[in-house]
């Protein structure tokens, strides 16, 4: 297992640390800092926290509906939400141009700026918080609900003290998952994003820019920050949801 | 290849400015690219090699009207401020436009051309300034004589007038006269400002470079949120 782990995940990483040292740790400094990549970093970042936070409200919310609701078209509806997962991202940047670009059917043209880059996060990392979610909501002890009921709580109270803390972990875990696909994310975003150095330049493309300019070394130097970044946020969501269901009356 | 009359280069072409059918923005110089509101397109100068001779050709035409050195570099500075999407590639930028962006696009000719030949609604002016773009040829020392022949084929009339109907300027002359491409008035070479390997370092140096240095100031300009 550890074999496996090593040719699949450990050795890749430790490639690319090693790379990024190949001028240094002034070179390594400067690379991550130059203004571009600040700037690349920041749109990443941002629009990744925003795309996290849009997923734990929209997510939690699909995921309830698909388990409390009944409708007609809801087994198509579910088998929907997994889409993401199995298209090509490429192909979502390509429909989601078509749709949303210069020659879009419906009016909407947000190509090349800042919100079609959300547009495109929020679509692949739709599955995250929904899928993580569905499970914890199938499972919840509908008596709870019933017992603050009777006692005299309000819908919103309900959902507030008795089943949101339920949620909670499962949230956190699908958001942490949904941030750290989208800080990554390549395919959806390059078509789509109009790539202008300091407006609609992201992290990943920049890191595909640098290779392609013959840099390798920038790119691995932005690619270790980026790594960097998403242990974190897993780490911090981690040790947040430990405690929470340390928590747990 | 270097040692044969043409110098290595193969075929030519001039760095235009593609535009929607029947030009209705009315494009026709480089200042026409500053009008308030046009739309430029043009691939990344740190990815693409088209992209690094429309800069030259744009910073070239400016010289060549006579403005100086800092002049022509806040002409680029001007430009890019009306840039809207950096493809990676020419042929990228070249269907980024055809599939609706931007008023203008900034090419090789011969990719105006292909445009065309593949039915897209599209229309190139050629500005009276423009850069020669030089294509070369190589093959590498230790290959096969199919390759050498082969490079040898192309220099032909046959392959030359091949070369002329997909929308390359030929560069045999007999072969050339034979088309009617469009001379410039005031065509230059990038030999006028070093060539490549003087430019590449002043202009396409990603730190220090003057490209890289108006992209800097452009971000830190409009780096409002």
């Amino acid at each position: 297992m550890i074999g496996y782990l090593s040719f699949i995940v450990l050795i890749p990483l430790a490639a690319v640390i090693w790379k990024s040292t190949g001028s240094g740790l002034e070179g390594f400094w400067n690379a991550v800092t130059s203004p571009a990549a600040l700037a690349s970093l920041k749109l990443t970042f941002g629009a990744s926290v925003v795309v996290a936070l849009v997923n734990a409200v929209m997510g939690t919310l699909i995921a309830w509906v698909l388990v409390r609701d009944d409708f007609p078209g809801k087994g198509l509806v579910n088998s929907l939400i997994d889409l993401p997962f199995a298209l090509p991202t490429i192909v979502a940047g390509l429909t989601l141009l078509a749709l949303y670009g210069p020659r879009g059917p419906i009016g909407i043209n947000i190509a090349y700026t800042r919100m079609a880059i959300v547009a495109a996060l929020l679509f692949v990392t739709l599955p995250f918080v929904v899928r993580s979610v569905q499970p914890v909501v199938h499972e919840l002890d509908r008596e709870m609900e019933e017992a603050a009921a009777s006692l005299g709580a309000g819908g919103f109270t309900i959902f507030r003290r008795v089943i949101l803390p339920n949620l909670v972990p499962a949230i956190l875990s699908g958001v942490a998952l949904a941030f750290a696909r989208a800080v990554g994310e390549f395919g959806a975003v390059i078509l789509i994003s109009g790539n202008i150095p300091f407006k609609t330049q992201v992290a990943s493309v920049q890191i595909f820019s640098n290779i392609e300019s013959d840099r390798p070394t920038a790119a691995a130097a932005l690619s270790v920050v980026l790594l960097v970044f998403s242990f974190l946020t897993l780490l911090a969501i981690d040790l947040v949801r430990r405690w929470g269901s340390k928590h747990e009356s | 290849m270097n040692q044969n009359e043409y110098k290595g280069i193969l075929t030519d072409s001039v760095v235009s400015f593609v535009v929607r059918k029947g030009n209705p923005d009315d494009i026709q110089t480089w200042d026409d690219l500053l009008k308030p509101g046009v739309e430029v397109v043009t691939p990344n100068p740190f990815t693409s090699g088209g992209a690094r001779w429309n800069v030259m050709a744009a910073y070239g035409a400016q010289i060549k009207q006579g403005k100086s050195k800092e002049e022509a570099v806040a002409y680029l500075n001007e430009l890019f401020q009306h840039v809207v999407v950096q493809d990676a590639s020419a042929r990228d930028a070249l269907q980024t436009f055809t599939g609706g962006k931007g008023d203008v696009l900034l090419s090789y000719e011969n990719e105006a051309i292909t445009a065309q030949q593949k039915g897209e609604n599209v229309d190139y002016v050629i500005p009276d300034q423009t850069i020669l773009i030089e294509n070369p040829v190589a093959v590498t020392t230790d290959g096969p004589q199919s390759a050498t022949d082969f490079v040898k084929f192309l220099y032909s009339d046959e392959a030359q007038k091949i070369f002329g109907e997909k929308g390359y300027r030929p560069v045999v002359k007999s072969v050339a006269d034979q088309f009617d491409y469009e001379t410039p008035s005031t065509l230059f070479t990038i030999q006028d400002f070093g060539g490549w390997g003087t430019v590449k370092d002043e202009f396409f140096d990603p730190e220090n470079g003057i490209v890289a240095k108006i992209e800097v100031s452009l971000g830190v300009s409009t780096d409002s949120g």
